[in-house]
């Protein structure tokens, strides 16, 4: 990728099948600037996540190929948070693994459960901080796997606002890969939304 | 009991290098904790120990042994991607096997094996100190750096594969680190007195710490408290070190277990 680094796309996918030990995925075409909230969308098995793995190198490229921006930086946001039997770690310790900078407390109720431990938190309070500190952290690319998962209403309302909130610094770069099978909520949240059919 | 006995010098280097290892051991138990790994201290325990009894019959220090053979079993488990209790129960019964052959086959490789596994501190000297000083500053100067990547890679597993990051490069100075640990721990303390550190300290310190600052400051103390205590019951019980610890270490965890709930009985909405 060359020109002006600005205006480059931060990640661009030519003619993509990935897969594990055979294709699942492809061919894809399509390319993230930065400012973009892509949403990819599919039924299940159309193979959402294999592309995100694809694009973290955790999935085989058969053909085509990825290019990412010099030196861009990634944040992986998995469908099911890690969740240990006791994590004596507090919201404020996640977002220090993080590397979240400690002026950027998360919006909304989210903020009150800084200072609680991982494992005193709901499935869905936890999963939303997890997703917090994808967001607020350096990386020019997040990839959120299905972060709807296991969502009520009202954190589905909290994980909007989220991703609506600027990167943790003005100059920086930041583009959102959302992968989901909630279209309405994609529809909602989203720049623009990609349709994977199931043979793509 | 006998008070005069805590003032002899011969228990002095003994007392100081049990002391330091009795703080680290912990500290590297949470970590050790967190990546769901604590079985793989009792492996390298193991090993540790026949390392001590396979270096002494070939004229090695006991320390040195210990070292090289957890390190060994630290170094092929990072390096083999080796993970979950297959690997660390195959670790502990080569160890084991090992320590038994080698204390059956070598001139007073019985009672070496022995004091190993009775845990007789006060054969400590100059070697364990230093060692433990060793270890002491190698925890105190490289885990600030290694902590940060470890709980990422903990609780964001993709992270460095998405970045591509050289994780391994952290992943096997922790290995080592911890496998040193124990190896200096085994042949101070013993085997079992060295997991004991390694494993309850950290496991009550998960119960109640209310964050993870909390909970390596926590698990520290409880070893240090443990092991003092342990001392003093040992010294003037005319006790082994390594059971008296080991008895310590349950009273203490079993304490905390008491007084506290698991933390998931405690979820919120």
């Amino acid at each position: 990728m060359s020109g002006n680094p600005a205006a480059a796309p931060l990640l661009r996918l030519e003619q993509v099948v990935a897969g594990y030990a055979a294709p699942v995925v492809g061919p894809i075409s399509c390319s993230i600037q930065a400012g973009d909230v892509l949403g990819l969308w599919g039924t299940n098995g159309s193979g959402k996540s294999t592309l995100l793995n694809a694009i973290a190198n955790a999935a085989r490229i058969f053909s085509g190929r990825i290019e990412r921006a010099p030196n861009l930086t990634l944040f992986y946001q998995e469908q099911r948070p890690v969740r240990l039997p006791a994590m004596p770690l507090t919201g404020r310790d996640l977002l220090r693994c993080a590397a979240v900078p400690t002026h950027r407390p998360p919006p909304g109720p989210l903020s009150q459960h800084l200072d609680r431990r991982l494992d005193r938190l709901s499935g869905g309070q936890y999963q939303l901080l997890c997703v917090w500190a994808a967001l607020a952290g350096s990386a020019e690319l997040v990839l959120l796997d299905e972060p709807t998962n296991n969502l009520d209403p009202e954190h589905e309302r909290l994980l909007a606002l989220l991703l609506a909130q600027p990167p943790a610094y003005r100059d920086d770069r930041r583009a959102v890969l959302l992968v989901s099978h909630e279209r309405a909520f994609l529809e909602s949240v989203c720049s623009r939304v990609l349709e994977l059919a199931p043979d793509a | 009991m006998n008070w005069e006995i805590y003032a002899d010098p011969l228990f002095r280097l003994p007392f100081a290098a049990g002391l330091l290892i009795a703080g680290v051991l912990p500290v590297l138990g949470a970590l050790l904790m967190l990546r769901e790994e604590w079985l793989a201290a009792l492996g390298l325990a193991h090993l540790a120990a026949a390392g001590a009894l396979l270096g002494l019959a070939v004229g090695a220090p006991a320390m040195l042994g210990a070292s090289l053979g957890a390190l060994g079993g630290g170094a092929v488990k990072s390096l083999g991607g080796a993970r979950g209790n297959t690997a660390y129960g195959f670790m502990i019964l080569i160890g084991w096997s090992a320590l038994l052959l080698a204390a059956a086959n070598t001139s007073a490789g019985d009672a070496l094996g022995q004091a190993v596994m009775d845990g007789q501190i006060y054969f400590a000297g100059w070697t364990e100190l230093a060692a433990a000083v060793l270890l002491t500053g190698l925890a105190v100067t490289a885990l600030p750096r290694l902590m940060p990547r470890l709980l990422r890679a903990r609780f964001f597993p993709r992270h460095d594969t998405a970045n591509r990051l050289p994780a391994w490069r952290w992943h096997l100075g922790f290995d080592l680190l911890a496998a040193f640990g124990v190896a200096v721990g085994t042949a101070t303390l013993g085997l079992l007195g060295a997991f004991a550190l390694v494993l309850v300290p950290a496991w009550a310190a998960f119960r109640i710490a209310p964050g993870w600052a909390w909970t390596l400051w926590l698990a520290g103390l409880m070893g240090v408290a443990a092991y003092l205590a342990a001392f003093v019951l040992a010294l003037g019980l005319d006790q082994p070190f390594g059971p008296a610890l080991t008895a310590v270490c349950l009273a203490l965890g079993g304490l905390i277990g008491a007084l506290s709930r698991p933390a998931q009985g405690r979820r919120g909405a």
